[in-house]
C-alpha cells in the first residue's frame, strides 16, 4: 500500500516544475471546492491554495464573486490543525480581502487564533485580522492589540506594530490611543521590534514637533540597539532639522553616528550630513571621509551609496567632491553601470574648466567599452559641460566627432547629432567648427532622418559663415550621389545659398540646373521651382518662396482644398482664405529640427518638448471649431474660419454658487464669447442660461446661444456672438461691462437632482466680471525663421519708432517676457534669451495682425538705473497698426 | 538643483516598494508590489526592463524606473528588492540577503527554480514574513526561517525534495517488510 502511494507521490512532484503553468483560473476554483470536505485533507488543499495563491500573484483578477465564494471557502480550512496550511488560510484572507465581501465574518476565528497558546500562528492571525478590521470592528480588536504590541514573543509584539501602523492609515484616532504600549516597546530588545516601534511612535506623534524633538533626544542619548532604528531615528533628526535650521543637537547626534559599527547607519549619517551641509557650512570631513573611502570598497551597494551621495552634492559643493576624483575616475569603468554613470556626471559637475580636457581625454580612452545606452549619457553630460564651459568648444567638438565616426545604433548619432545643434545655436564660435564636422559626417552617414536635418541646417546656417561656399560642395555631393529623399533636401538648401549670398547665385543656378534632369519628380519640382524664383532676381520673392516658408497650417489647407475641389468655384483658390499656423509648420524637410524655432529656450528640457505646444495649439483650434459648427446661428452668421481662441479667463470667483469662465474666440468679423459656467448648488437647476451684456463702440450684438438647462456639477455652455462693425483699428480694443449671467432658478431635491413637483422657477441674475478685448486677441505669434530678410522687405516707410521707459521691470529677461506676452508676437532668432550679464538686448518679434497685416518688431531693450529703457520699432504692411501699437504702448 | 532641491528621506516605516523572483527568462514567479498604484501591464514592462539590464551583469545594484533595485541570482533564480529613488541601497541589501538566506535554508541550498516551485508554499510564508505592506518585518534568516518552521516531522510530503520522500519510502518499505 505504503509503496504504491509514494510513487504516486513522486510523479506529483515530478511534475511540480510545471504545474503551477498550466493550471487556469477555472480550474482553480473548481479544486477550491474540495476545501469543504470533512475531514480536510491538508495536503491536498495546501496544494490547491499555494496554487490559488500563486495566480493571484501572477496577476489573475477575480471579480468580486468569485472572490468572496473563494473566500468563503478558504474559512472552512480553519478546521484543519496543520501549520502551513493554516498559514496560508490568513495569506488567502489578507489577499482576498481587498476583493471578497463581508470578510468580516472571520473575525472571530482570527481573533482565537491570536490569543491562542501556539505562539506559531499568532502574529500572522494578528496580522491577518488588522487586514480585515475597519472602524466598525476596531472597537472590539483594541484591547488585543494593546498586549500583543507588548508581547514578550517579539514576533507578536512587531506584528501588532506594523499592523498598527497600517491601520492607523484609515484609523488615525483609534492608533493614537496606542502610545503609552508603543513608547515601551521602543525599550525591546530585539532590532525589529524596536524599529517598528520607533517607526509607529514617530507617525502617531509626527505632527507634534516638540514631542518628536523630545524622543529624539531621549533615544539620542540612550542609544538604541538596532540599527534600523536608528536609521529611523537619523531621518528624523534630518527631517526635523530641514524644518527648524537653528537646531545643534540634532546635527551631533548625526555626528556621532558616522562612528557607528554598522554600515548602514554610516552612510546614512554621512548622506544626510553632506546634505545638510549643502545648506549650511558645517565641518563634514568625517561624513566626507566616510563616502571617500567608500568609493573604493569592494561592494557594490556600498560604493552606489557613496556616489550616490557624492552626485547628489556634487553640483552644491563641487571644491569639497573634486578631492575625490581620483576614486572617482577610477569607477567610471566599474562592472555596475549605474555606479559608472553616476561617477561620469559627478565627474562631469564638478569638472573645472582646466580638468575638461583630461576628462575628455579620459572617458574617450574607454567609449570603445561601453554599451550605446551608456554612451549617450555621456554625450548628454558633454553637452552640459559644454553650456558650462563654452570656451572648451573646440575640444568637445573635436571628441563628439570622433564619436560620431565609430560605430553605433541611430539613437547614439542622433544624440551626438542634437548635441552638436545645440553647441552650435548656443555657442556662435562654435559654429563653423561644427558645421564642418556635420559635414564630414554626411559624407559618410546611413541615417535618412539625421542627414536631411543636417541638410536643412546647412540650408539655414551655411549662408551666414564667413565662407559660404565651402558648403556648397557638401551639398551638392549629397545631390549626386544619394536616393531621391536626401537629393530633395540637398536642392532645398542649395536654394538658400543662392537667395542668400549673391556671389553664389550663380554657381548655384548651375548646379539647380544640372537638377532639372532627375528621375525624382519631387526633386525635379523643387530644382525648377527654385531655379525660376531665383531666376527672377527679386529679393521680395526669395524671402517667399525660398527664405521665409508658407505659414499655413497643413491641416487646414488640406481641408480647405478639398472643399474647393468638391464646389469649385469661378475664382481661383486663394490662400488667404486658409488659417495661418500659430508656429511654422514643418516646410519641405520632413524632419525639421524642433529646436531651431527657438521658442523659449530657458532650459534644455524645455527645448526637448518643443513641438508639443505647437500640436496642442493645432488640436484645440480643431475642437473649438468643430464645436462652434455644431450651431445653426453661428452658421448664419458667416464666421469664417477661426483666427484665435484665448485662454479661459476666469469671471467669478472659484469658490461662487456658479463658476463662469470665458474663452474668446477671435473670427475674421466677429468674437464669439464662450461662457463655460459650472453649477455648483446640488439644491439648484438653472434653466435657459445665458450672458447679458453692455457691448462698447465698434462691435454689435449678433446673437447669443442658450444653455437650456445646467445641472449641479456639470458644466454647461452658452456663446454670445458680436460683430466687429468699425474698420477703425483701434475700436477694435474694448472692454464688455456690466456682464450679467441670467437664468431661470428651479429648486431640486439634492439627492436625486430631480426638480421638485410644483416648482415653476423664477427668473434670477448673476454678476459678472467684465471681459477685455486685448490686443494679443487678435495677434496670431508667428515665427519668421529668417528676420532680418522680412524686416528689410517692409522697408523703412512702414517703420514707426518709440522709445518707452518700462520702470516696472530690473531685469532685461522680466522685461522681454512681459514684452512678448503683452504684443502676442513670436520671438525670432532665439533673440528672447538674453546672455547672462548684458546690459542691451535686441529682441525680434513677429507675428499677423487678425489674419492680414504681417507685423515685424524690434524692441531694443537697455537696463538703465529706473528700469529698462526700450526703443520699439515696428513695420508693418498696414501703417495703421504700427501707429496703433504704439499708442497702446504707451 | 540648488540648496532647496536636496530633500531628505521621509523617516516612514514604508521603505520597500516591492520583492520579486523572477525566472532565467525572466518570468515572473513571485512579485509583491507594495506600492499599490500601478498596473499589472506597468508591473510585467517593469520586470521586463529589469530583467533585460540584470541577467548578464553581476552589478548588485541599480537605478531603473526612479527605483533603487538590489538583486542577486542563483542558478535559474534572480531576486530582486525595490525601494524608492532616495533609498538606503544598504537597508534594501540587508533585506535581500535575509530573503535570499531564508529561501536557501527553506529549500536546503538548492536554490533553483524547480525546487523554490516545489516549496512554493513555504516561499510564500516566508516573504510575508519578510516584507508585510512595505514594511520591513524581519531582516534576520534564521528568525524567519524558524517562524515558518518546518520541522522534519511535520513536513508535508508535497514539501520534502525527491531524495526525503526516497528515504522515507524505503524506510516504510522496510518496515512494511519486516512486519
Amino acid at each position: 500500500m505504503y509503496h504504491k502511494r509514494d510513487k504516486k507521490d513522486d510523479e506529483d512532484l515530478a511534475i511540480a516544475g510545471n504545474i503551477f503553468a498550466k493550471i487556469t483560473k477555472t480550474s482553480a476554483l473548481q479544486d477550491a471546492r474540495s476545501f469543504n470536505e470533512t475531514p480536510v485533507n491538508a495536503r491536498k488543499c495546501t496544494l490547491i491554495l499555494t496554487k490559488i495563491l500563486y495566480l493571484m500573484n501572477q496577476g489573475e483578477t477575480f471579480t468580486t464573486q468569485e472572490a468572496t465564494d473563494l473566500f468563503f471557502n478558504i474559512t472552512k480550512l480553519f478546521q484543519s490543525k496543520d501549520t502551513t496550511l493554516r498559514r496560508l488560510v490568513y495569506i488567502g484572507i489578507k489577499e482576498l480581502s481587498k476583493i471578497a465581501e463581508n470578510v468580516y465574518v472571520v473575525t472571530s476565528s482570527l481573533t482565537t487564533d491570536m490569543n491562542a497558546k501556539d505562539d506559531l500562528c499568532r502574529p500572522q492571525a494578528l496580522r491577518a485580522l488588522c487586514h480585515i478590521t475597519d472602524g466598525t470592528t476596531f472597537q472590539g480588536i483594541e484591547r488585543y492589540m494593546k498586549q500583543a504590541i507588548v508581547d514578550k514573543n517579539p514576533a507578536v509584539a512587531s506584528a501588532a506594530l506594523v499592523s498598527a501602523h497600517h491601520m492607523a492609515k484609515n484609523i488615525p484616532e483609534g492608533v493614537k490611543r496606542w502610545v503609552n504600549e508603543a513608547q515601551e516597546s521602543v525599550n525591546s530588545d530585539n532590532v525589529m521590534v524596536q524599529y517598528h516601534a520607533l517607526g509607529l511612535l514617530y507617525h502617531i506623534k509626527k505632527t507634534d514637533r516638540l514631542a518628536v524633538s523630545k524622543f529624539l533626544a531621549k533615544y539620542a542619548q540612550t542609544g538604541l540597539k538596532s540599527p534600523y532604528a536608528i536609521l529611523m531615528l537619523l531621518r528624523i533628526a534630518a527631517h526635523l532639522y530641514s524644518q527648524d535650521k537653528q537646531n545643534g543637537p540634532y546635527l551631533s547626534f548625526i555626528d556621532k553616528c558616522l562612528d557607528h559599527k554598522s554600515d548602514l547607519v554610516c552612510y546614512e549619517a554621512a548622506s544626510l550630513l553632506l546634505k545638510i551641509n549643502c545648506s549650511t557650512p558645517i565641518n563634514t570631513a568625517a561624513a566626507f571621509a566616510v563616502c571617500q573611502s567608500g568609493l573604493s570598497s569592494s561592494r557594490p551597494v556600498v560604493r552606489f551609496a557613496a556616489i550616490r551621495t557624492l552626485n547628489q552634492v556634487a553640483m552644491l559643493r563641487p571644491t569639497l567632491v573634486e578631492y575625490c576624483n581620483v576614486e572617482l575616475e577610477h569607477l567610471i569603468t566599474d562592472s555596475n553601470r549605474s555606479i559608472a554613470t553616476l561617477a561620469i556626471t559627478t565627474l562631469l559637475k564638478t569638472g573645472q574648466e582646466a580638468s575638461v580636457e583630461r576628462l575628455i581625454k579620459q572617458i574617450s580612452s574607454f567609449m570603445n567599452e561601453i554599451s550605446d545606452e551608456f554612451k549617450i549619457v555621456v554625450v548628454t553630460a558633454t553637452r552640459k559641460l559644454c553650456q558650462k564651459f563654452p570656451r572648451k568648444h573646440a575640444v568637445m567638438m573635436n571628441f563628439l566627432e570622433t564619436m560620431l565616426r565609430d560605430d553605433g545604433g541611430s539613437e547614439f548619432k542622433k544624440a551626438i547629432v542634437d548635441t552638436i545643434l545645440h553647441i552650435i545655436e548656443d555657442n556662435p564660435d562654435a559654429k563653423e567648427a561644427g558645421l564642418a564636422h556635420l559635414c564630414e559626417f554626411i559624407e559618410d552617414c546611413e541615417h535618412t532622418n539625421l542627414m536631411i536635418r543636417i541638410l536643412h541646417l546647412l540650408g539655414k546656417e551655411g549662408p551666414k559663415t564667413s565662407r559660404p561656399a565651402r558648403y556648397i560642395r557638401y551639398i551638392y555631393n549629397r545631390l549626386i550621389l544619394e536616393s531621391a529623399p536626401f537629393q530633395a533636401a540637398a536642392v532645398s538648401s542649395l536654394a538658400k545659398f543662392g537667395a542668400h549670398c549673391e556671389d553664389l547665385l550663380p554657381n548655384v543656378i548651375v548646379l539647380l540646373r544640372r537638377s532639372l534632369l532627375e528621375m525624382d519628380d519631387e526633386v525635379r519640382d523643387r530644382a525648377t521651382f527654385y531655379l525660376n524664383v531665383l531666376l527672377t532676381k527679386q529679393k521680395s520673392l526669395y524671402n517667399q518662396f525660398i527664405l521665409n516658408p508658407l505659414q499655413v497650417s497643413i491641416v487646414d489647407l488640406e481641408k480647405s482644398l478639398q472643399q474647393y475641389i468638391l464646389d469649385p468655384k469661378d475664382t481661383p483658390f486663394d490662400l488667404k482664405t486658409v488659417p495661418l499656423a500659430t508656429h511654422p509648420q514643418n516646410n519641405d524637410e520632413s524632419a525639421k529640427k524642433p529646436t531651431v524655432n527657438g521658442m523659449k529656450p530657458s532650459s534644455e528640457t524645455v527645448r526637448v518638448t518643443k513641438t508639443a505646444p505647437n500640436e496642442v495649439a493645432e488640436t484645440r483650434r480643431a475642437i473649438y471649431e468643430e464645436q462652434l459648427a455644431y450651431f445653426p446661428e453661428f452658421e448664419e452668421a458667416k464666421l469664417g474660419p477661426l483666427i484665435k481662441s484665448s485662454q479661459p479667463v476666469e469671471l467669478t470667483e472659484s469658490e461662487t454658487e456658479y463658476v463662469v469662465k470665458c474663452i474668446k474666440h477671435v473670427f475674421k468679423r466677429h468674437v464669439v464669447f464662450q461662457f463655460d459656467c459650472i453649477n455648483t448648488c446640488n439644491d439648484q437647476i438653472l434653466e435657459n442660461v445665458r450672458v447679458s451684456m453692455q457691448v462698447p463702440e465698434g462691435y454689435r450684438k449678433v446673437c447669443t446661444v442658450e444653455c437650456p438647462v445646467l445641472l449641479y456639477d456639470a458644466p454647461g455652455t452658452t456663446y454670445s456672438c458680436v460683430e466687429i462693425v468699425s474698420d477703425n483699428v483701434s475700436l477694435y480694443v474694448g472692454t464688455f461691462e456690466n456682464l450679467l449671467l441670467k437664468y431661470i432658478v428651479k429648486d431640486c431635491d439634492p439627492n436625486t437632482g430631480k426638480v421638485l413637483d410644483d416648482e415653476v422657477g423664477y427668473d434670477d441674475e448673476y454678476a459678472l466680471e467684465d471681459i477685455e478685448i486685448v490686443w494679443s486677441d487678435f495677434v496670431q505669434a508667428i515665427i519668421k525663421p529668417d528676420f532680418v530678410s522680412a524686416w528689410e522687405e517692409l522697408g523703412p516707410n512702414t517703420e514707426v519708432a518709440e522709445t518707452f521707459a518700462l520702470q516696472s521691470f530690473k531685469t532685461i529677461d522680466e522685461a522681454i517676457k512681459n514684452i512678448i506676452y503683452f504684443m502676442g508676437l513670436a520671438p525670432c532668432e532665439r533673440s528672447d534669451v538674453v546672455p547672462e550679464g548684458k546690459m542691451s538686448h535686441s529682441l525680434y518679434l513677429s507675428g499677423v495682425f487678425h489674419e492680414e497685416d504681417e507685423i515685424l518688431a524690434v524692441a531694443k531693450l537697455a537696463v538703465t538705473n529706473e528700469g529698462v529703457t526700450m526703443k520699439l520699432s515696428i513695420r508693418s504692411n498696414n501703417l495703421d497698426i504700427s501707429n496703433f501699437i504704439v499708442s497702446i504702448i504707451a | 538643483m540648488d540648496a532647496t532641491n536636496i530633500s531628505f528621506q521621509d523617516p516612514i516605516l514604508n521603505a520597500i516598494s516591492g520583492i520579486i523572483i523572477l525566472d532565467n527568462d525572466g518570468n515572473r514567479i513571485i512579485a509583491k508590489y507594495y506600492d499599490k498604484n500601478s498596473s499589472l501591464k506597468e508591473q510585467k514592462a517593469f520586470e521586463k526592463n529589469l530583467f533585460s539590464k540584470t541577467h548578464r551583469a553581476n552589478g548588485e545594484i541599480l537605478m531603473l524606473d526612479g527605483y533603487t533595485c538590489v538583486y542577486r541570482s542563483s542558478v535559474d533564480l534572480f531576486f530582486y528588492v525595490i525601494g524608492g529613488a532616495d533609498e538606503n541601497g544598504l537597508l534594501l541589501m540587508s533585506l535581500l540577503n535575509c530573503l535570499v538566506e531564508s529561501i536557501s535554508s527553506i529549500l536546503r541550498k538548492n536554490v533553483e527554480k524547480r525546487t523554490l516551485l516545489e516549496n512554493l508554499d513555504v516561499v510564500i510564508l516566508a516573504i510575508d514574513e519578510i516584507c508585510d505592506g512595505g514594511i520591513m518585518l524581519e531582516a534576520d534568516p534564521a528568525a524567519v526561517v524558524q517562524r515558518v518552521a518546518i520541522k522534519p516531522e511535520d513536513i508535508p510530503l508535497g514539501e520534502q525534495t525527491v531524495s526525503q520522500i526516497l528515504q522515507s519510502a524505503r524506510e516504510q518499505l522496510k518496515w512494511s517488510i519486516l512486519r
